[in-house]
Order: C-alpha cells, then structure tokens, then sequence
C-alpha cells in the first residue's frame, strides 16, 4: 500500500464555488440514498395516496366542505384534503429525513458532514435544502396520481405551490432536525411519531377545515391555530389556487427561521446539546 | 507543575520540532462525569504517536474534541497552528479521521463515498475522481471503486476510510481504534500502510488504542487514565520511566491494572 503523492491543501478560506461544491454534494448524495432506498419512496407515496383513494373517498358522502378561501365553489372533500396530504408528504419526509439523522448519528455516518472544515450552519442548511428537495419530488409525484384520480388542480397552480412547497418543506425539515438533536437513540423515535407528528397532522386544518373543528371544539380550534402545520396546509392550499395567505406565509418563515435556528443551536459544537450527552 | 506532569518521561516534541497538535490543558465533562482532566499533549509533525487506554480513559472524547465534534470549552487545541475553537475550518481542512465506529454510507458506493467526501472538502470534478483513484489505489482497492460499499469487508471497509480520510491531503490523520473488529492479516496491512505515511510523506499520526502490540519502540506514547495524561514520551523512556521491561509492564505499572491488552 504506497504511491501517489497527493497535494497538500495549504490555502486559507473556500471560495464560493467550493460553497456550492459542498451543497451540491450534499443534495447529491441526499438524492443517491434516495434512489437507493426505493421503499422509502413507495411508502411516502402510499400513505397520502391511501388517505386520498379510502379516507377521502368515504368521507365526502358524510363531510361537505361549504364555499371557504380559496375555493369559489363548493368542492369535493378529495379537492380539500389534497393540500394536506401534500403538507403530509413533506412532514413525514422531515421526520423521514430526522430519522435518518439519527441513524447516521448512531451508525457515525453524520459524524463525516460534521468534521467537514465548512461551517457547521452551512452544512446543516444544505442538508435541509437536500431534504426539501426530495419532500418536493414526493409532493410532485403524489400530484401527478392525484390529478390523474380527478383531483382538479389549476395549471398554474402546479408551478405557484413551488415555493409555498419549498418554504414549507424547510421548515418540517429544520423541525426534523432539532427533534433529531433532541433523540438520543432510534428506539425513542416511535415516542416522536406518537407524541409529535400525529397530533400535528391530525390537529390542523388538513383533514377538516378550521370553523368546523372550532363549532365541535372550540379547544381543539384553538390547538389548531396555534400548531405551526395548519399554516403550511393553508400555504400550500392558497398557492395551489394562485393566492397567497399573507398570515400562513408570516407564520411559516418565522418558524423556518425559529427551527433552523434551533437546529443549528443544537448542532453547534460550542452551544449545542450534543456535547453534553457524550458520545452516541 | 500538575501531578500530570511529573510524570511524563519526556515531552513527545521539543521546541524546535513543528507541532502536528497540541492540546492544553483540555478537561471536558458529560454532566457531572468528568472524562478528561487538564490533558497536555503534543504530537510531532512526521511522527506516529500511539494515544494509549483502556476503553473509557478518554481517548474517543479526546478525538471528539480535537475533530470539534464536541466544543473545547477548558483549555485549547490546535492543529498545525490553527486553533479547533476559532479557526476551526482551517484546522479542520488539515485533519483526516477515521473514526471508531464505521462511516461508510453503505448504500451507495465505494467511489460515491469518496466523492461525497471531496465535495465536502469543497473539491469536485475531474481533481475529485483523480484524488479517490489515487487513495483507492494506493490502499489496493482500485478494483472495488463500483461496488457498494456494504459489500466490502470489515478490513476493506476501514481501508476506504483511511483512503477517504487522505484524500483531502491532510498533514494530521487521528484514528480512533481503526484495527478493533479487524482480523490479524487486516490489522496488520492497516498499521503498515499508516506507518509507511509516517515515513514516506511525513503525515503525523495520532493513533488511539487499547492494544500494546501495535505499538513499537521508536513510537511516541501517551498513556491516557481516567481522563488523565500519565505518561508521554517515546516508548523506550516511558517503558524506562515505569521501570518496567516492556509495555505491557509499563502500562500497568503506570495505570495500576493487571498486565495484559489495556
């Protein structure tokens, strides 16, 4: 085992290609595991697609959905549940995404992006958009099947969710990412779903709209004003419609910014919780 | 002058040898369990340093600190001159790891892996391919580039990260245990390969482990206890120091536990 004389790295500082450089590769091997993991893919189509085709379908014989922004129509209860399922798709990836933080911190994997000599905020924040980009090809795909079901979606709608979907798919991301500082083993994940995510998906506006939650439970209606996951539904629902919530997209960024910035806390090896629980 | 310090043999590198690393005065703590007490250390640049204890002395938290995985929050470290806590780009741009436990992505493959590496280091394209076809060369594992790497062997596997861990061309590779698990033909292939960068590229190594064998007479040693510093120096005077005959005797001599693999 001997040979080849590598160069040794002697200059200061990256430039901002090498930026993109590492963010590339970030997304890139983001998208690898990804395609590697097939199953992960089906179920994260399969679980929207089984609301949309069982749940859906016998709930709109029981459940009518009056004229509410941003529809101007009354609509099937499929039409109102698909922003939803779509905020579904990405706050399981998130916590997909968390998850695999967690493995990775388990396995050491996480161990090589935290030692890279970039900053630790940069490299946190390009795995996020790594994870925000494969949540969008899930939404994407489940449409497609959604649409092809007689989900009737506006053409242009298809273009103007994008960013409420990029927006949105960052912040469950960076929710994901400080749940996944917070989770010492993986055993303590299913706690995570039990606790966390389903009563996020299923205390929001996704399955039900908020004046009928709020004239069963006026309790519960205001749960679902507070949880951060009715805003991204109702992001996602107006800007498929071509509209825009002024108070979800409000609501949204600062909690983009509120999680990143947690995530980022967490993972910061002079601040962060890690140090303090010993090696994992 | 700390109880510590009375007892090195001798210091690993003089003033006038380049310093590879030098950790001061470095004590961390888990809560109200202290795992490392006032450690001083330096590593010479060009030399194999053998970081020595049993398991839970100290020397993962140790590498964590140095790999700014966890934050030096008493004492500094610095590596090549630059210091982990505020220069820690820089340092961290002039370090290899491979780390105890194993870092490959099994899920894709062994050139992937090293390619996901080079990005993170800020290289890419043609100077990328270049880089991991030379460090996988170089640990004879050229033929393997297209496997996955969860196809690889315990021995291949730890290969690849020490080829990954050379690509960026550091001057410092820290290795946390690399040869545990190992079967002997793996080990001992490993040792000789790291020891060959010692000498033919002058790359400082600090190799942690509980395994006395590894260790050879013209070795620097530290002999790292219950999150203290007992010995330093080059194997010979530490074995000479604890008056013992070997390593085996010194380290238990120092250490006050049986003889035998620490």
């Amino acid at each position: 085992m001997s040979g080849a004389v590598l160069a040794t790295t002697t200059r200061s500082g990256f430039r901002a290609s090498q930026y993109l450089i590492c963010l590339y590769g970030i997304v890139w091997r983001e998208a690898l595991r990804f395609v590697h993991q097939r199953g992960r893919f089906i179920s994260a189509l399969v679980r929207p697609l089984v609301w949309l085709f069982i749940f859906a379908a016998g709930f709109r014989q029981i459940l009518g959905v009056s004229i509410i922004p941003p529809y101007q129509t009354y609509i099937l209860y499929e039409v109102y549940v698909t922003p939803g399922l779509m905020a579904m798709v990405q706050l399981f990836n998130g916590m997909q995404s968390s998850l695999s933080m967690v493995y990775d911190r388990e396995m050491g994997n996480m161990r090589m992006l935290l030692v890279s000599p970039f900053p630790r905020w940069f490299l946190l924040v390009s795995k996020l958009l790594a994870s925000t980009a494969v949540s969008i090809l899930q939404v994407y795909a489940y449409l497609v099947i959604a649409d092809l079901w007689g989900v009737d979606i506006p053409s242009w709608g298809w273009l103007t969710v994008l960013p409420a979907l990029i927006l949105c798919g960052f912040m469950l991301g960076a929710f994901g990412m400080l749940l996944s500082s917070l989770i010492r083993q993986l055993e303590n994940f299913a706690g995570v779903m039990n606790f966390v995510i389903f009563p996020m998906f299923f205390a929001s506006t996704a399955l039900y709209p908020l004046w009928q939650v709020q004239q069963s439970s006026p309790i519960l209606g205001d749960v679902v004003r507070l949880n951060p996951f009715t805003y991204a539904v109702e992001l996602i629902r107006f800007a498929l419609y071509l509209q825009v919530s002024w108070l979800s997209l409000a609501v949204v960024g600062a909690m983009t910014l509120v999680f990143t910035a947690g995530a980022i806390y967490a993972y910061d090896p002079a601040r962060g919780l890690l140090a303090r629980k010993g090696p994992a | 002058m700390t109880a510590t310090s009375a007892l090195l043999a001798r210091p690993v590198a003089a003033d006038a040898t380049p310093l590879a690393l030098e950790v001061a005065g470095v004590s961390h703590a888990y809560g109200a369990r202290r795992a490392l007490d006032d450690v001083s250390l330096r590593v010479a640049a060009g030399h194999f340093t053998a970081l020595l204890g049993l398991n839970g002395a100290g020397k993962t938290t140790l590498l964590s600190l140095i790999t700014r995985l966890y934050d030096t929050r008493h004492g500094s470290i610095s590596v090549l001159g630059h210091r982990v806590d505020r220069a820690p780009g820089e340092a961290l741009r002039r370090l290899g790891v491979v780390f105890q436990a194993r870092t490959l992505d099994l899920d894709i493959t062994v050139m992937d892996n090293l390619l996901f590496h080079a990005a993170l280091h800020g290289i890419a394209g043609r100077e990328a391919r270049r880089r991991a076809a030379a460090v996988l060369a170089e640990v004879e594992l050229a033929d393997r580039a297209r496997d996955a790497a969860r196809k690889l062997s315990g021995g291949q596997m730890r290969r690849v990260e020490i080829a990954r861990a050379l690509l960026h061309g550091p001057r410092l590779l820290v290795l946390d245990e690399p040869t545990v698990g190992l079967d002997i033909a793996s080990k001992w292939a490993i040792l000789r390969h790291v020891r060959s960068l010692v000498r033919e590229r002058g790359v400082a190594v600090l190799w942690a482990t509980h395994l006395m064998d590894e260790i050879e007479a013209d070795d620097d040693v530290i002999v790292l206890h219950k999150g203290r510093v007992l010995a330093e120096g080059d194997a010979r005077s530490v074995i000479a120091h604890a008056g013992a005959g070997d390593m085996r005797n010194a380290f238990a001599a120092l250490t006050g536990t049986p003889g035998g693999d620490a």
